[in-house]
């Protein structure tokens, strides 16, 4: 294909990505250093009422903020430098924390309890989503013709369902006296809140993502199972293969490079977290570093938006998605050039 | 592996059998859960019994229910319904494609629809559309067959919007009106009595509340008007540059992908952090561009004053279609791929352009792999939470960030059933979508990963 036709069919794409993507992205990097704060002026406010003999006049100072002459709020941008990030990172909580032997006080600082549960909650769910779907997609591979079509249509509807929908329909299951929080309370003989414990959220967040992303990696081996070589498996079996040594040696080889596939898109989805915690409603308890910045951009009480705060926490977040998906994108190249 | 069933052992035939039970169990409970709740009055959908919570017994002594005799009748006329494409089908398709009958229906159902609108009937309007999303829903199911060829999709559209009109007068008008009659007849026999009872207790005050008088019908339009628009255009932008990538080796080919994969990997909120100042301030920014001479008097045209982007669907839309692009640029390579380079090749010695052979030659067998694309592309649009809970305002907000304003307000338990009902609304179109395309669902996901 010739460079001009190439430009020609690329370049809608990537006006699109460059606009809405790479600039936003920018405007970030940019923002993450300045501070913009809404210029307030002090007022005094006189106030009558009327009274005998005369009225009864206070005066208040109060503060509101200065509008230009389009009735705007006028806002004050001033560069910090690296000030945004240290509000965020905290580094005197954390030098506090190592100095005091207690590297647990960290977790008070909002970034560091977000990365917490980000890391944790990434690398926990992967071996789960791994090993439940190369699970099922072995038994449905074993399994009558009649069972598949099923299996498969039940098995698709936890990996299609809206996010935030699956998240709440499990929360039913568990919140206040729900079936399954019922049926603990009958097994213990206690009374039992799940909703009140961190760790429990923190556990049915994680079992809310591998239902949810088990599915994908299902279909996927299963789709790879069907390219297993079949010779390669009898000749296993004549040289005395187990059932497990078979698994071990001839199939799980095979389906490696789909392994790495699955485990790259899980772990850039699950650093992701984010519906989790609006669905189990856990932000009290455990908040992951995209709530972090989505938690900066809600606007609070007098309508002001951390926008700056937000940049900075999303340059921070930007550095771990880099480091995690960096040995992918070194093979890439690797491979490209050779 | 056929052969290696069969010389399994029992023990471990069963337990993987088991197993598959279980997880279908694991998976469907879920979703079970939340359709059995919202049908009932809160007394029972917060029950601490779980047989109380299915069978209802207060929402049948309160709101009535569903009897043995209903299930069985209604049963029977659904399967009936349902016989009915496989039986009639193809000839209603001819008699509307082989004649000008088809164009002379499609107007005259247009002429009526335009007369309903003009006269004002709000409610006639929705049962119009709810039709007509209906048909689509059906023709999708598979109404159409592989028979159909280009003068069929006409034919196959009347007759399925005509189809799921009679489909609904029936279940709606004819079913209500016969039902009593069956009723008092079983009723004279010796155990007619126990099959007219109420069995199940059932109610749908719960949707209509939510869908009428909180008016989530609105939600639903927005929802349905981004949806659209980003598949659509995703698909557009990203069918071009999937091909253009496919066919070139170039190094520039090469980091464009690995600059889509980095940006597929970027937490939504960074980008939207980057949106919300420049949309909040859209007015200023794009003024210049009102200011000047030829452009500005063009855009005058469409609005007086720069608009302010926060809030617009149609930005949500642009953002959505960029973050969205990344996904649908590498699917859509790897579909390009399997299709053979010789075929371009060939219709370029043909005398076709780049362009003419991309259109006439590639398109035609690529239509699979589109679908499959769209499927992906409206699953983003619809499941997103956080760009549309950021970038619009309630007036314009879609369907699943609009659920959490059911939370904010909850007070009673009858809130939270309501919200339960907006829940399983929302689940219903994606239930749908899975047993219309199962099959197209299956190989997006593994058309990713072959290529890796």
């Amino acid at each position: 294909m010739r460079r001009k036709t190439f430009w020609k069919f690329v370049g809608p794409s990537i006006f699109l990505m460059v606009l809405f993507i790479a600039l936003p992205l920018c405007g970030v990097f940019w923002q993450s250093f300045f501070l913009s704060v809404p210029v307030v002026e002090a007022v005094e406010v006189e106030t009558c009422t009327p009274g005998f003999p005369s009225q009864v006049c206070t005066t208040v100072t109060k503060s509101q903020a200065v509008l230009d002459e389009f009735g705007r709020p006028v806002e004050n941008t001033t560069f910090v430098g690296l000030e945004l990030y240290r509000s965020v990172v905290n580094p005197e909580a954390v030098r506090e924390a190592f100095a005091s032997r207690n590297p647990g006080a960290i977790l008070r600082v909002d970034f560091w309890r977000a990365l917490r549960f980000t890391l944790t909650f990434t690398f926990v769910t992967l071996p789960f989503v791994l090993g439940l779907g190369l699970a099922i997609a072995l038994a449905v591979n074993n399994s009558t013709q009649r069972l598949r079509g099923p299996v498969i249509f039940v098995s698709l509807l936890p990996y299609i369902i809206t996010p935030v929908i699956g998240g709440i329909s499990i929360y039913w299951l568990f919140v206040g006296d729900g079936i399954v929080t019922q049926l603990i309370e009958g097994l213990l003989d206690r009374n039992v809140s799940v909703m009140t414990r961190g760790w429990a959220v923190e556990a049915l967040m994680m079992f809310y993502r591998v239902w949810h992303i088990a599915p994908f990696a299902f279909v996927i081996f299963y789709a790879g199972l069907q390219g297993v070589n079949r010779d390669t498996v009898e000749s296993a079996m004549i040289d005395g293969a187990s059932r497990f040594e078979r698994l071990r040696y001839v199939i799980v080889p095979h389906l490696m490079p789909l392994i790495v596939f699955v485990t790259l898109i899980h772990l850039m989805d699950s650093y992701r977290v984010f519906e989790e915690i609006v669905a189990f409603n856990a932000q009290s308890q455990r908040i992951s570093l995209q709530w972090l910045t989505y938690d900066f951009l809600q606007p609070d009480d007098s309508g002001n938006r951390a926008i700056g705060r937000a940049a900075a926490a999303s340059m921070l977040t930007m550095i771990g998605i880099v480091i995690i998906i960096f040995p992918v994108l070194r093979r890439a190249w690797r491979d490209h050039r050779a | 592996m056929a052969t290696d069933t069969d010389s399994r052992p029992f023990g471990l035939k069963l337990a993987g059998t088991g197993f598959l039970v279980f997880w279908s169990l694991l998976a469907l409970l879920p979703l079970f859960w939340i359709v059995t709740m919202s049908f009932k009055v809160p007394l029972d959908a917060f029950s601490d019994n779980p047989l109380q919570v299915i069978l209802g017994p207060r929402t049948r002594d309160l709101r009535g229910g569903i009897s043995l005799s209903d299930i069985v009748l209604v049963g029977s006329v659904l399967y009936c319904l349902y016989r009915v494409p496989k039986a009639l089908g193809r000839r209603a398709v001819h008699l509307f494609s082989a004649r000008r009958l088809g164009r002379i229906v499609l107007l005259g159902a247009y002429a009526a629809c335009l007369w309903l609108l003009v006269r004002g009937d709000g409610a006639i309007g929705f049962v119009i559309l709810g039709a007509g999303i209906g048909a689509g829903i059906v023709w999708l199911l598979g109404f159409s067959d592989d028979a159909d060829d280009e003068d069929g999709v006409l034919g196959t559209l009347i007759s399925a919007v005509i189809y799921v009109a009679g489909s609904l007068l029936v279940l709606i008008v004819l079913v209500p009106a016969i039902l009593p009659s069956i009723d008092a007849v079983l009723g004279v026999l010796p155990l007619g009595e126990l099959l007219t009872r109420p069995l199940l207790g059932a109610t749908a005050e719960h949707y209509l509340s939510v869908w009428v008088e909180r008016g989530f019908y609105r939600n639903f339009l927005n929802t349905m008007y981004v949806t659209a628009g980003v598949t659509a255009i995703s698909l557009t932008v990203g069918t071009l540059a999937g091909y253009g990538l496919s066919r070139s080796k170039s190094t520039v080919a090469f980091w464009l992908l690995i600059l889509a994969l980095v940006f597929r990997s970027l937490p939504h909120s960074v980008l939207v952090t980057g949106y919300l100042p420049p949309f909040i301030a859209s007015r200023d920014i794009l003024q210049p561009f009102w200011d000047m001479p030829v452009l500005g008097w063009v855009l005058g045209l469409f609005s007086t004053t720069p608009p302010t982007l926060y809030g617009q669907p149609l930005a949500v839309i642009a953002v959505l279609v960029s973050i969205n692009q990344p996904f649908t640029i590498w699917m859509l390579r790897s579909f390009f791929q399997s299709i053979p380079a010789e075929l371009d090749e060939a219709a370029r010695i043909d005398g076709c352009s780049d362009i003419q052979a991309f259109r006439r030659v590639i398109m035609p067998v690529m239509w699979p792999g589109v679908v499959t694309t769209g499927l992906f592309s409206f699953l983003l649009a619809y499941n997103d939470y956080l760009i549309c809970s950021l970038l619009l305002n309630s007036q314009n907000q879609t369907m699943v960030p609009s659920i959490t304003q059911f939370f904010n307000s909850e007070t009673t338990t009858t809130d939270q059933v309501q919200a339960v009902a907006a829940a399983v609304s929302i689940t219903a179109p994606l239930f749908l979508l899975v047993m219309a395309f199962q099959k197209q669902i299956v190989s997006g996901l593994t058309a990713g990963a072959v290529k890796g």
